[in-house]
């Protein structure tokens, strides 16, 4: 009798937690699911609010040169071009600078200078980008105007792409802030595939008589590659993205033109100036969120070709496993 | 029998612990010499000080001198030294990105060698000669990973073997192998001393009676007793031997 | 000094291995430099905001409203905003990290973990054309991975020892599993709060600022960012000069945040 009781209470017990543990399996499913929705939503609600524009100027928005708010015409290709050229600047000036400090950090640095170093790389990772951009205005933009951009013109001035007058807020300068910004970005998270990379890896190159730099090259580099590859990536979507730091520094010109050194403008740059402008409903408000969807569309554009990239890489890397 | 590799008053540091201490030794050419003992007692870090992979850790130091064919090794460049001394490890640290061709013919380019027909001769002979060959003879392209642990130890001998060195060091190559791979490497061994003088790190008692022509036994850091392997084992000099051997404690 | 000079260079030989010890000095320098290039500029910017953000640091500063050259409604504003983007995405984005790591294992856990690192990508301006009440939706996603990454560290051998004393799972989970990775949840919570705290270009595209104090959830707030922005780009050197002031306010907002999740990190460590 009473041991039945007992029993029974066991099994109410037990009922009542698998009870509790689908009920709590459902909310954690359902808040998951509901996040993913979001983006959904976020998608369709661009997507409408882009209708606009889209049935306008149908694929010809992608090659259109101008935005004219007068003529009521706005063609993409200024901003997107503007994205990548400021994009592509700052990882050809980020990359080869944060894997040496990443290598630096990781393989060369004595105990007492690499913690607190990391630390300040990590830090500045987390600088808020209006504060680059802060800087950006009073301290780097003279400086670019007045000595780096003259200095490149003496060396570099035949060139098509450093024409024209330095004034410190332009595309260049714009790549270059973005690249500052990257560099703790792209530092921090490369280091950490870095220090991943086994001793052992390390000690197999140095024992058949590498040098640092040869090891470094040979077992942990390769090693790492995939990491490194997936920083960089990472630094190239904040660089397309970023929009504070780079709309204080463009120069704000909706034009295309070949020099570096000419203002210009990028999608996020774009949207940050003129969202505010206008009515509630306007077709140039239709443009700039196709505009958006068109950014929304880059970034994963890259970030799933990354991804292929790095499962690519280390598959190639533990070759013939099967 | 000249000796190899003379050790005089060796003595090792991690940080501020002392790992060995004041070790005098030789190592005699063409000779298989194992050091024994219980864990910690400084083995490894022997060794590790012979190439000086030892200074490679952060903190460490040593003192006291190797001679080399009467060369101190401390006074040339650690690369050269680790070039004619090799060394395997504990465990196979094949490189995972390379093919098992290009994980032998690794040395062989750092040195500057591009000649594939070389570089082909080289990578036979090694794999032959660490008795790997005819189980990947069909399959050098594939990565050095997908090989089994002792197919992958007996690769890391290759890589070792392939820059031609004068000794090898080998720091407890079984430790992580099961029975049959691990009578495959002393077997090995056996054949590599006509070429090489080896100095084999292991915990196991039975495998130092069974491939070396000398023993070392080391205790909390020093030297206790260094002999022929058959008198060391049969004979002890010292009750600290006796006891470890008889596994009185370890 | 010659001598220690030569000591620490390669040999004066130009065959093959001297030839490799001098590319290996090379690339040390190399290196060396490129971390000498990276903190001109890093460095710069804090010793610009620390110097010039002291000096514009005064009682009147806080006081006073944007309107009058001050940031105490900035303040203010991303404080509650803060709050209010905590408040809704730390649960949501803990409970999306619970089900990726306990119950992630299927189909559908590997497709919401995609999308959930998509959505961590996402640039958020474009989050910010969508709507700014939503600026929880910069966080949510970090959140949800952070924790998911912070719940994974915790032992299998925890859970199936909740387990096995017959514990229901979700109690497991909820009694065992999150206090386990409590430290690693509170860094991922404080680094999502940094970076909402920080975020300008959502609250900008949505002409989001203000000029006065906290009106209501259904009125424009300011906050320190959009104050940086506008003063900095306006024709006052006064309010250049609190532009400064803020942007030290904000570094050392991230700062603290940065310390104290080191703090839990280390005391974590500490105690284990």
């Amino acid at each position: 009798m009473q041991i039945s009781e007992v029993v029974r209470g066991r099994f109410r017990n037990i009922r009542r937690g698998a009870l509790g543990d689908t009920l709590f399996q459902w909310l954690t499913s359902l808040v998951a699911i509901g996040v993913v929705a979001l983006l959904g939503v976020i998608a369709v609600v661009l997507l409408i609010a882009a209708s606009a524009s889209i049935q306008t100027f149908g694929p010809s928005f992608l090659t259109g040169m101008t935005w004219d708010s007068v003529a009521d015409v706005y063609g993409a290709v200024p901003f997107v071009s503007g994205t990548l050229v400021t994009s592509a600047l700052a990882l050809l000036i980020g990359v080869p600078i944060s894997l040496g400090v990443a290598i630096f950090l990781s393989e060369l640095a004595p105990a007492k200078v690499r913690v607190p170093l990391t630390y300040v790389v990590e830090l500045l990772a987390a600088v808020p980008s209006v504060v680059y951009g802060l800087w950006g205005i009073f301290v780097l933009a003279p400086a670019m105007a007045n000595v780096i951009e003259p200095g490149l013109q003496g060396v570099l001035g035949f060139l098509p792409i450093f024409q024209g007058t330095p004034r410190g807020a332009d595309k260049f300068a714009a790549g270059v802030i973005l690249a500052i910004m990257i560099i703790p970005t792209i530092s921090a998270v490369s280091r950490e595939a870095l220090r991943a990379v086994p001793q052992s890896q390390r000690e197999a190159a140095l024992s058949l008589g590498a040098t640092r730099w040869e090891s470094t090259r040979l077992a942990v580099l390769r090693y790492a590659r995939a990491g490194i590859f997936g920083a960089i990536v990472l630094g190239l979507g904040r660089a397309v993205g970023e929009t504070m730091a780079v709309t204080m520094m463009i120069g704000n010109w909706n034009g295309v033109s070949l020099s570096l050194l000419d203002p210009g403008q990028t999608i996020a740059s774009l949207i940050a100036n003129n969202f505010g402008e206008g009515g509630p409903v306007s077709l140039q408000k239709s443009a700039l969120i196709e505009l958006g969807l068109v950014l929304m569309l880059m970034s994963l554009v890259i970030n799933v070709f990354a991804r292929l990239m790095v499962s690519r890489v280390l598959r190639r890397g533990e070759g013939g496993a099967e | 029998m000249a000796a190899k590799i003379e050790i005089k008053g060796l003595s090792a540091w991690y940080g501020s612990k002392k790992a060995i201490l004041d070790i005098t030794m030789d190592f005699a050419e063409h000779d298989v010499t194992a050091i024994i003992g219980p864990s910690g007692c400084g083995k490894s870090t022997l060794i590790r000080c012979l190439n000086r992979m030892h200074e490679t850790i952060p903190k460490a130091r040593a003192e006291g001198s190797v001679r080399l064919d009467g060369e101190d090794i401390y006074e040339l460049p650690a690369v050269s030294v680790r070039r004619r001394i090799g060394m395997v490890f504990q465990k196979a640290n094949p490189f995972p990105t390379m093919s098992i061709y290009d994980n032998v013919a690794a040395g062989l380019r750092l040195n500057g060698e591009r000649n594939r027909d070389t570089l082909d001769a080289a990578v036979l002979k090694s794999l032959q000669s660490a008795a790997l060959w005819d189980e990947v003879k069909d399959s050098l392209d594939k990565s050095g990973a997908s090989l089994s642990g002792g197919q992958q130890q007996r690769l890391c001998i290759a890589r070792a073997l392939a820059v031609e060195p004068e000794v090898l060091l080998m720091d407890e190559p079984c430790s992580a192998l099961d029975p049959i791979a691990t009578a495959k490497i002393e077997d090995l061994i056996f054949d590599l001393k006509r070429q090489y003088t080896v100095v084999i790190v292991t915990h196991n008692m039975q495998q130092a009676a069974r491939v070396a022509d000398k023993t070392a036994f080391l205790y909390l850091g020093k030297l206790i007793e260094f002999n022929a392997t058959r008198d060391l084992f049969e004979r002890p000099g010292q009750e600290l031997t006796e006891k470890y051997i008889t596994g009185r404690f370890g | 000094m010659i001598g220690g000079l030569r000591r620490a260079l390669p040999p004066f030989r130009f065959d093959r291995q001297g030839r490799r010890l001098w590319k290996d000095l090379a690339m040390s320098v190399a290196a060396l430099l490129c971390v000498v290039i990276a903190l001109v500029p890093l460095g710069s910017i804090l010793v610009e905001a620390g110097a010039r953000g002291l000096a514009a640091i005064r009682p009147s500063l806080f006081l006073l409203d944007t309107r009058d050259g001050g940031i105490g409604n900035a303040i203010q504003g991303t404080l509650i905003l803060v709050a209010l983007a905590s408040g809704i995405a730390l649960p949501v984005g803990i409970l999306t990290g619970i089900y990726l790591s306990e119950f992630g294992k299927s189909r559908v856990g590997d497709a919401v973990r995609f999308f959930v690192d998509i959505m961590t990508q996402i640039p958020s301006i474009v989050v910010g054309i969508f709507a700014y009440s939503v600026i929880s939706t910069i966080m949510i996603p970090f959140v949800a991975r952070t924790s998911e990454e912070a719940l994974r560290l915790v032992p299998v051998s925890t859970r199936e020892a909740a387990l096995a004393l017959g514990i229901p799972r979700h109690r497991a989970i909820l009694r065992v599993v999150l206090p386990s990775g409590g430290s690693g949840l509170l860094t991922g919570a404080l680094l999502g709060v940094a970076r909402v705290a920080g975020e300008t270009a959502p609250l900008l595209v949505t002409a989001f600022g203000s000029l006065y104090g906290f009106a209501g959830l259904n009125q424009p707030v300011e906050s320190l960012p959009h104050t940086i922005y506008t003063f900095a780009l306006s024709p006052s050197s006064a309010e250049n000069q609190a532009a400064w002031g803020a942007s030290l306010i904000l570094v050392l907002m991230m700062l603290l945040i940065s310390i104290s999740s080191r703090v839990i990190v280390h005391l974590r460590s500490v105690r284990e």
